[in-house]
């Protein structure tokens, strides 16, 4: 796979606020370096992560979208991150059939204690996106029928 | 959503922020971001001014919102929250971006990174923050009852601060006496006072208090509830002896066949009975049968305790309790375990029989202990002519933990002073550095110094009793680097001590998880912040005190224990808590009664009304996690502060420069 020049990678993260929130704030205290190429927003939970976020996070411009919870069994609210592994699946099972790579979303864990991993988690999701190259959402041949479906999805909850 | 008038604030936290992220150049851009009234930075926006600066612009400018960049909400969130409440701007109406422990602080090699990224977390914050809305935290009434568990030295402390301050306190120890380390321990560094003289007064106190519920040999089952709120399910071990009639006279250890060796108190070094009381002093008084060893239990014969018992105390049939206790506030205080010497072989602990570990030494020359306090090898009668101390067994040592454990430098020169006392022999301490930081610390390894201690310094590579020549014959021999006198040297001595570390509980993760606190990576309770708020957690209403914490020594876990019981008592004079007002909202007009929600919440906050066919949330027991919302089908749960469209706003917001959309012609074709 070509490394892809300089193209840096956007990748728009969900941190839970319990584990992997402080995980990223711990990266900082200890001064571990990783690419700057995460833009985080928090979340109370994993299992808030909501899967119409990621698309509207890919199809405006994300190369990548980066969730993190708590370990299974630690989540601060006992289960929010089993939620999350499920929707997860479905979600790429869903993004598969647009022929979005893998790589792309990615779930993850990491413990209060864990900005290590936390800043290795970043590196490894860099590399791999940079391998792969922009996502070029709208360029793509997704479907206008799904942009439809997905705008429509929107609709839904901005109704509500 | 109406015009709204956003100030934006970015931190130079002087040179954190500022060396790292062009903060001028995040200001001026963000000045042309939408609905932005006034974009600033300034040095310190934390600092009394900074926050006048804000409070000053919503007054004069009629800002509607608020968004700080600076550091990690987790610092600073309820600073700026407060000075827009008192500026008369709810305090909801506030976002935080956090460009220092995410953006300056872990991008310093790439400042337009770092830049970049900043302007893109503030975009993001802006975007969101004007589609907050305006919330009021909900008032709960704090049970006064506080639940200490670990009866240590740091729970002690903290039971009889709070008990004497006229507040009930439940004390839950797993043992069957309070007391902890501390009470194992014969003297106590620098000054040497005995350890028990100082200790047993408070355990009495605590033993006797009326506003202490001791429940010991008893554990934490299950915890449910929140600040203010908990309740905690303990089981209370059935100590098959019925403590409204026992004396605790000892007729029945006297009496009972069964030795059995004692791991605990003793540190293996001597032995109790089946049925015991772990030591004299102990507070309670009353001794437990250890079901595990004795002969009833397992042949349905002896009866010795039951038969001599003059008050008929003994009831084999005794069962467990498991009782719920509510309690406003828990502090944590569930001390330490010791390094396993086990674990490094090339000490010989275990298998050289005159090699000791320091909890072992610490029942050796205690008068209560299993030698009379006398000094000597494990045939009983042998006093040792040379003993070698080894330092930091176990710690600053990158195979088992990198920590130091603080107090075996100190630990180790007492035991060197004591050896020196009691025996006149020779004494060598094998250490990296001498650690003596606190008050009399250092003066106290001076003191030692003129005993005629001597100081080895070099990490030992190995014990053995592999005699290489007739001096080293019958002995242990110490090999190590003097990295002084830059040579090997092989010292022989007739007894070594390993100065082992402390490390966490074997199931501080568990005891952690069930009370939904974390463990740093080496495994101690992580407070709240590392410097400025130490007892207390993430978890409102849950503290932490002593070694549980994190390595220290007896004066700093009694400070600590104080300190969380006034963090406590400063929440029950309240009288009443705020809860975050994060929670879910069912909009029961459009809910159309799946249910799916009921199964998803993780508290059983939902409920189905019948009549009305709709779920409804119980915003006592939501939390605030989300998960309903993101699950319902309908999309009629609306998550305070993490809505649906705070969330979608704030992605926008985040991806600004690179936006590519695809969202506006998909829109229009959808209509
Ligand atoms: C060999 C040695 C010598 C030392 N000498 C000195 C000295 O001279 N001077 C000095 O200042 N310090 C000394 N220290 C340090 C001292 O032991 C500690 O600072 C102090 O005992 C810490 O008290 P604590 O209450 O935090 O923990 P602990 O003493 O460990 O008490 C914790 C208590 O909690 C209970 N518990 C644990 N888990 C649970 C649970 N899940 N539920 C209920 N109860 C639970 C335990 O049974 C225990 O009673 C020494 C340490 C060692 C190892
Ligand atoms: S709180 Fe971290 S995953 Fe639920």
């Amino acid at each position: 796979m070509s490394d892809n020049g300089d193209f840096k990678p956007v990748i728009v993260g969900f941190l839970c606020n319990w584990c992997s929130y402080r995980a990223a704030d711990l990266a900082g205290t200890s001064r571990m370096g990783y690419p700057s190429t995460l833009r985080d927003i928090r979340i109370m939970c994993s299992g808030r992560m909501d899967p119409a976020w990621v698309l509207h996070a890919l199809r405006n411009g994300a190369d990548g979208v980066l969730v993190v919870g708590c370990h299974p069994g630690e989540c601060h609210y006992v289960e929010g991150n089993y939620k999350a592994i499920r929707r997860m699946n479905l979600l790429k099972r869903t993004l598969r059939q647009l022929g979005i790579e893998d790589e792309r979303v990615q779930l993850h864990w990491a413990s209060a204690s864990e900005g290590v991993q936390f800043a290795e988690i970043v590196q490894n999701m860099t590399a791999q996106i940079k391998a792969l190259g922009p996502l070029n959402w709208k360029q793509r041949n997704v479907d206008d029928s799904v942009n439809l479906a997905v705008a429509a999805g929107e609709h839904v909850h901005e109704g509500a | 959503m109406a015009e709204e008038r956003v100030g934006v604030y970015i931190c130079h936290c002087g040179h954190n922020i500022a060396g790292t992220v062009d903060v001028e150049a995040v200001a001026e851009w963000a000045a042309d971001l939408p609905n932005v009234e006034v974009s600033r930075h300034y040095e310190f926006m934390c600092s009394s001014l900074g926050q006048e600066l804000v409070e000053e612009d919503i007054k004069t400018l009629g800002l509607t919102r608020v968004v700080v960049a600076a550091c990690s909400p987790h610092m600073h969130e309820r600073t700026f929250r407060g000075a827009c409440e008192r500026a008369g701007l709810n305090p909801y109406l506030f976002e935080m971006a956090n460009i220092r422990e995410h953006a300056s602080w872990v991008h310093a090699v790439d400042k337009e990174g770092a830049t970049e990224k900043a302007k893109a977390l503030v975009s993001a914050a802006v975007h969101r923050v004007v589609h907050h809305t305006p919330l009021e935290t909900m008032k709960v009434p704090v049970e006064p009852t506080t639940m200490v568990v670990g009866g240590g030295i740091a729970g002690i402390q903290a039971a009889l601060e709070l008990a004497d301050a006229g507040y009930k306190v439940i004390m839950v120890e797993r043992e069957p006496s309070i007391g902890g380390h501390m009470a194992q321990l014969d003297k106590t560094f620098p000054t040497l006072d005995c350890s028990a003289c100082i200790l047993t007064p408070k355990m009495f106190d605590v033993g006797a208090h009326p506003n202490i519920t001791m429940l010991t040999y008893s554990e934490v089952e299950a915890v449910e509830g929140y600040v203010g709120n908990f309740v905690v399910t303990v089981r209370q071990k059935a100590r098959k002896v019925i403590t409204d009639k026992c004396t605790g006279c000892g007729t029945c250890w006297e009496k009972c066949p069964i030795r059995v060796v004692d791991d605990v108190y003793e540190a293996g070094l001597g032995y109790r009975k089946a049925i015991y009381r772990p030591f004299p002093q102990a507070v309670p008084k009353y001794p437990v049968i250890d079901v595990e060893s004795c002969t009833y239990y397992k042949t349905g014969k002896c009866r010795a305790c039951q038969m001599f018992c003059p008050t008929e105390a003994i009831d084999f049939d005794q069962q467990d309790e498991v009782v719920d206790y509510k309690v406003g506030n828990v502090i944590l205080a569930t001390g330490y375990e010791q390094f396993d010497a086990r674990r490094i072989p090339e000490y010989g602990y275990g298998r050289l029989a005159n090699v000791f570990t320091s909890l072992e030494f610490e029942r050796m020359v205690n008068a209560t202990g299993p030698t009379g306090g006398k000094i000597m090898l494990r045939d009983g009668v042998t006093e040792p002519e040379s003993v070698a101390i080894i330092h930091c067994v176990g710690s600053r040592d990158r195979r088992y933990n990198q920590y130091c454990s603080a107090v075996c430098c100190m630990y180790s020169l007492k035991f060197a002073h004591l050896v020196k006392e009691r025996t006149g022999a020779e004494v060598y301490n094998f250490y990296m550095d001498i650690r003596t930081p606190a008050k009399g610390y250092e003066e106290f390894y001076h003191r030692l110094l003129e005993e005629g201690v001597r100081f080895v310094r070099g990490r030992v590579a190995k014990v053995t009793d592999a005699a290489r020549g007739p001096g080293e014959e019958g002995k242990l021999i110490i090999q190590c680097e003097d990295t002084l006198i830059g040579k090997q040297r092989r010292i022989p001595v007739d007894m070594v001590v390993l100065s082992a570390g402390m490390e966490p509980r074997h199931d501080a993760e568990e005891i952690g998880h069930l009370f939904g606190i974390s463990c740093s990576v080496d495994g101690f309770f992580i407070e709240r912040h590392p410097k400025l708020d130490p007892m207390a957690t993430m978890t409102d209403g849950i503290y932490v005190a002593g070694v549980c914490q994190g390595p220290k020594d007896i004066p700093a876990t009694v400070a600590q224990g104080a300190g969380a019981a006034a963090r406590v008592l400063g929440v029950i004079s309240q009288g009443e808590v705020a809860l975050e007002p994060i929670r879910a909202e069912i909009d029961e007009e459009h809910c159309s009664g799946c249910r799916i929600c009921n199964t998803m919440c993780p508290y059983s906050a939902i409920d189905y009304i019948e009549e009305l066919q709709v779920s409804r949330v119980n915003p006592a027991l939501c939390k605030g996690c989300g998960t309903c919302v993101a699950a319902c089908p309908s999309q009629v749960i609306t998550g305070a502060h993490y809505s649906y469209d705070q969330v979608m706003a704030q992605i926008d917001g985040i991806l600004i420069d690179v936006n590519r959309p695809v969202t506006a012609e998909a829109e229009v074709a959808a209509d």
